[in-house]
């Protein structure tokens, strides 16, 4: 392989290495074998057979900022690194699509469709640095997904190489497509298990007029748990409705002051966009709903740089938390949204319980909750409980009909609890996929399932 | 290394789109992340400290960039200086070539400034003479060589200590503060009219200003590549030269020099003397437009213009005055205040011009990508004049501006504000002034 390709595309020396051997995922790390900057389709055919014959593997990262471990190397793991695919092909306003390489962040695609007075609504909060390919690979969310869905709802088509060799095009630009089984489907989401993505077609739309962010703050967490299954119920649906608990916002306000009450247990920052009567008719309605939970205030961001600053501090919420303690886990179960108040008393409980810190921020609307566990990595003790308390979260979002991750994906982190989430027949329809798709283990190994 | 620092990093990649080095090359061993899991590695034993890791810390451009993008808080400047300390200690890019430069410069140049004045004197007379013109057109000189006597900048026609008294206070208003006055190195030997600027403004604004003639360099430069303990005996030359305890502040106009100014006391162990002095100190270092937004300082007088004479200005901010020392509206309040002007926001204002301390003569390569896209950027903006607060900056944009062949001046904005108050003077006003004529900058 070394003399296959040029020094400058192929890394293999420790100290090259070292730095690929974790995503934003605490405590899992292992050093790839080698990392290759791909330059053609025909490099990514080789190194597969490469790998074939070596008994390697192949894990297609982007810029590693995945938080469930999927894009941490395995044993004879070839990292295939795509962030030098970063070039928009094209923009077609006439049709609202965009045709871009994987390696392009979330934020180039958003800023090209705003240049079309477009929107590219998927908003995770690594967005300045995140993936297309990646984001594809997670079926990422963020905090728009309560009135416009997930990274799933904008991809129209991709490009996949799959690990038999065959480069297949999937999707296209129609708005509707009934030919056979969507099979782009099974890409969005496999984490870089089913195929290397090489190209995808988003969706666009357009561009919301107008729009306006309320901060409501309560005295406790319930309150503002119950406050938004009540907007959910009155079939208000905002374009985001996040929630942030104290421990989140006193550390969020120590890295940038954004006019978060420190003082009050939990926020709700929400944002109506769209036509601008709407948008006035919906703050209104949002307005009455929020009054019946005792709010200790209500306050309207007053231009859109005030709203910017309350957006980007949300954005960084769970690296601001690793001012807290050594090691932080974030986790993002995800329940129906009239279960929210049991879920977050659930989650307090079990913080008490197992004497385990635990801060709580979310996309409440989407009823995707982000239990953040402050534990230390150099404390055994504590990151036992650490582990039995998540566990015991999980069982009671599954219990209560939700799912173990919204937006992260399983990859390593979650993988032993995957199994409680799906009866033994539905577990077995996911792993079959796998089989007949990378019958050679040769993509990712030993992500979502063993 | 304090692995507690080290561990604070939690890996999220947030560093990643403010890194220059990253965002040019996509690898992460160039990136913040990439370098402290290198860090780590050695820390815990898992590699050596080897040749391959000091490039890398010698390829990081120490821009902070990384620092103001850090959500956790990881003190990235403590580990890179900690980490190229190492790497000095380790003698492991020790050649003779690189030993003779760094002793020569760090050890020996930088070390007084008498000797630093000395070496501009010299290369004063070299430059008057025409020698380096001279020197240029020998067609049997290597480029590189030749490029590199290219960069050496114009020696000032006075040094500080010539055109600044040791102390000098207000004339038309009373004295309110007592300031001391850092004239830096690079500063005193090319930009003493900016310490002469700097002075009249804060004259004009009511500080009696205490300028000791021999400061010499801070040491920021020697912290910054891995001597930590030259930097500690500059440390004591400077707490030395000032009566801390009479001031009400020390000024600084350099970004790169304030960075590190503000932390003396990080040099010494707790409790010695001279950390206590230096803790004094910390507290009393400000920059120059830190210090006037402090003290509400007196805009220019506004003056007649017609629209046509309206100047378009931009600002760069210096890598170690927005993410080292985080003044990033200070200097823009400023320049905002000016009359007949007219302010454009740079884009990427504080992404790093390549300049760095010495790493543009290190790295001419990826300093000069830098440099390109800071100069694409600036033509953009449309204006005639460029601000920054660096004497590194103010040099190597100057470069890149020449080289592109475009006829925008770079200017402090202290200079800038002094040029305004003098305007003012010129119709009958009686500030003090020892070099009165900046004329020509800006109109």
């Amino acid at each position: 392989m070394i003399d296959h390709f040029p020094e400058s595309s192929l890394l293999i020396s420790k100290e090259d290495l070292i730095p690929y051997s974790f995503d934003a995922t605490a405590t899992f790390y292992h050093a790839p074998l080698a990392v290759l900057f791909p330059s053609s389709i025909e490099d990514i055919l080789w190194v597969l057979k490469w790998a074939k014959s070596n008994h390697a593997c192949i894990l297609p990262r982007g810029s590693g900022t995945s938080l469930s471990g999927a894009a941490v190397p395995q044993k004879n793991s070839i990292v295939l690194s795509m962030t030098k695919w970063n070039k928009i092909l094209e923009t077609d306003p006439d049709n609202l699509t965009l045709l871009v390489e994987p390696g392009i962040t979330t934020q180039v695609v958003q800023e090209e469709a705003a240049k079309y007075s477009l929107f590219y609504p998927p908003d995770p909060g690594s967005y300045k640095i995140s993936t297309i390919g990646g984001n594809v690979g997670h079926n990422s969310g963020g905090i728009r997904g309560l009135k416009y869905g997930v990274t799933r709802n904008y991809v129209l088509g991709m490009e996949v190489v799959l690990p038999n060799g065959q480069v297949v095009w999937l999707g296209n630009k129609c708005v509707k497509d009934s030919a056979g089984y969507s099979l782009k489907d099974l890409f969005i989401g496999s984490e870089g298990t089913l195929g290397i993505v090489t190209k995808v077609l988003l969706r666009l739309i357009p561009k919301p007029q107008e729009r306006q962010v309320i901060l409501a703050s309560f005295p406790t967490l319930e309150a503002a748990s119950e406050a938004t299954s009540a907007i959910i119920k009155a079939a208000l649906i905002p374009s985001a409705l996040e929630f942030l608990d104290q421990k989140t916002i006193e550390c969020i306000e120590a890295y940038s002051p954004a006019g978060f009450p420190k003082e009050s247990q939990a926020v709700l920052l929400i944002e109506s966009d769209g036509h601008p009567q709407a948008v006035r008719d919906e703050i209104t309605r949002i307005n009455q709903v929020l009054k019946q939970y005792g709010p200790l205030e209500i306050k309207i961001a007053e231009d859109p740089k005030q709203q910017e600053q309350l957006w980007s501090a949300r954005k960084v919420a769970f690296s601001a938390l690793a001012r807290k303690a050594p090691t932080v886990l974030l986790e993002d179960v995800t329940v129906p949204r009239s279960s929210l108040v049991q879920m977050i008393r659930k989650i307090q409980q079990i913080s008490k319980t197992y004497a385990v810190e635990i801060a709580v921020y979310a996309h409440m609307g989407d009823g995707n909750l982000h239990p953040v566990f402050l534990g230390d990595e150099s404390n055994k003790d504590l990151m036992e409980k650490v582990f039995r308390a998540m566990k015991e979260i999980f069982l009671y979002a599954i219990k209560l009909g939700g799912t173990i991750t919204g937006e992260h994906g399983v990859g390593l982190a979650k993988k032993e609890f995957l199994a409680y989430q799906y009866k033994s027949e539905e577990f077995q329809l996911l792993k079959s996929i796998k089989k007949i798709l990378d019958p050679e283990n040769l993509l990712n190994p030993g992500k979502i399932f063993d | 290394m304090d692995p507690a620092v080290i561990q604070k990093c939690i890996h999220c990649g947030m560093c990643l789109p403010s890194c220059p080095t990253y965002q040019e090359t996509k690898i992460e061993r160039n990136s913040p992340r990439g370098r402290i899991s290198l860090m780590r590695a050695i820390a815990e034993k898992r590699m050596d400290l080897t040749a391959s890791f000091a490039h890398e810390l010698y390829f990081c451009l120490g821009c902070l960039a990384c620092q103001t993008a850090c959500p956790v808080g990881v003190d990235y400047k403590t580990l890179f200086e900690a980490s190229r300390q190492d790497i000095e200690k380790s003698k492991i890019l020790n050649n003779p070539l690189r030993l003779l430069a760094r002793t020569f410069l760090i050890k020996y140049l930088f070390l007084s400034s008498w000797r630093l004045r000395t070496f501009g004197r010299l290369l004063r007379i070299y430059q008057r003479m025409g020698l380096d013109r001279f020197f240029k057109s020998l067609p049997f000189l290597p480029a590189k060589l030749k490029d590199m006597l290219g960069q050496l900048p114009s020696i000032a026609p006075h040094f500080s200590y010539e055109i600044i008294s040791t102390r000098e206070i207000p004339i038309n208003t009373p004295a309110r503060w007592k300031v001391g006055l850092l004239t830096g190195c690079v500063q005193d030997l090319v930009f003493s009219k900016i310490n002469r600027d700097t002075a009249d403004v804060l004259l004009y604004n009511g500080c009696e200003v205490i300028c000791p003639p021999e400061q010499g360099c801070c040491g920021s430069l020697h912290a910054h590549n891995g001597e930590l303990e030259t930097a500690e005996r500059l440390a004591k030359k400077l707490l030395a030269a000032f009566p801390i305890e009479e001031l009400d502040a020390i000024i600084t106009n350099s970004a790169g020099c304030g960075s590190h100014l503000k932390h003396f006391s990080d040099l010494f162990p707790p409790g010695t003397f001279w950390r206590q002095k230096a803790e004094v100190w910390d507290k009393k270092v400000y920059d120059i437009h830190e210090w006037l937004i402090k003290i509400g300082f007196s805009p220019p007088q506004a003056f007649p213009c017609t629209s046509q004479s309206h100047t378009v200005i931009t600002y760069h901010d210096a890598c170690h005055l927005c993410h080292g020392q985080k003044i990033k509206n200070e200097p823009r309040a400023i320049l905002r205040s000016l009359p007949c002007i007219q302010f454009i926001e740079l884009e990427e204002a504080d992404h790093c011009c390549g300049s760095a301390g010495i790493y543009n003569i290190l790295q001419p390569e990826m300093a000069h990508k830098l440099l390109n896209k800071k100069v694409e950027k600036i033509k953009k903006t449309n204006a005639s004049v460029v601000c920054t607060a660096n004497p590194g900056c103010l040099l190597f944009i100057e470069k890149g501006l020449k080289k592109h062949h475009l006829n925008i001046q770079t200017i402090h904005p202290i200079s800038l504000l002094a040029q305004y108050y003098r305007m003012k003077e010129r119709d009958g006003g009686s500030i003090e002034k020892k070099e009165a004529n900046l004329a020509g900058l800006i109109h």
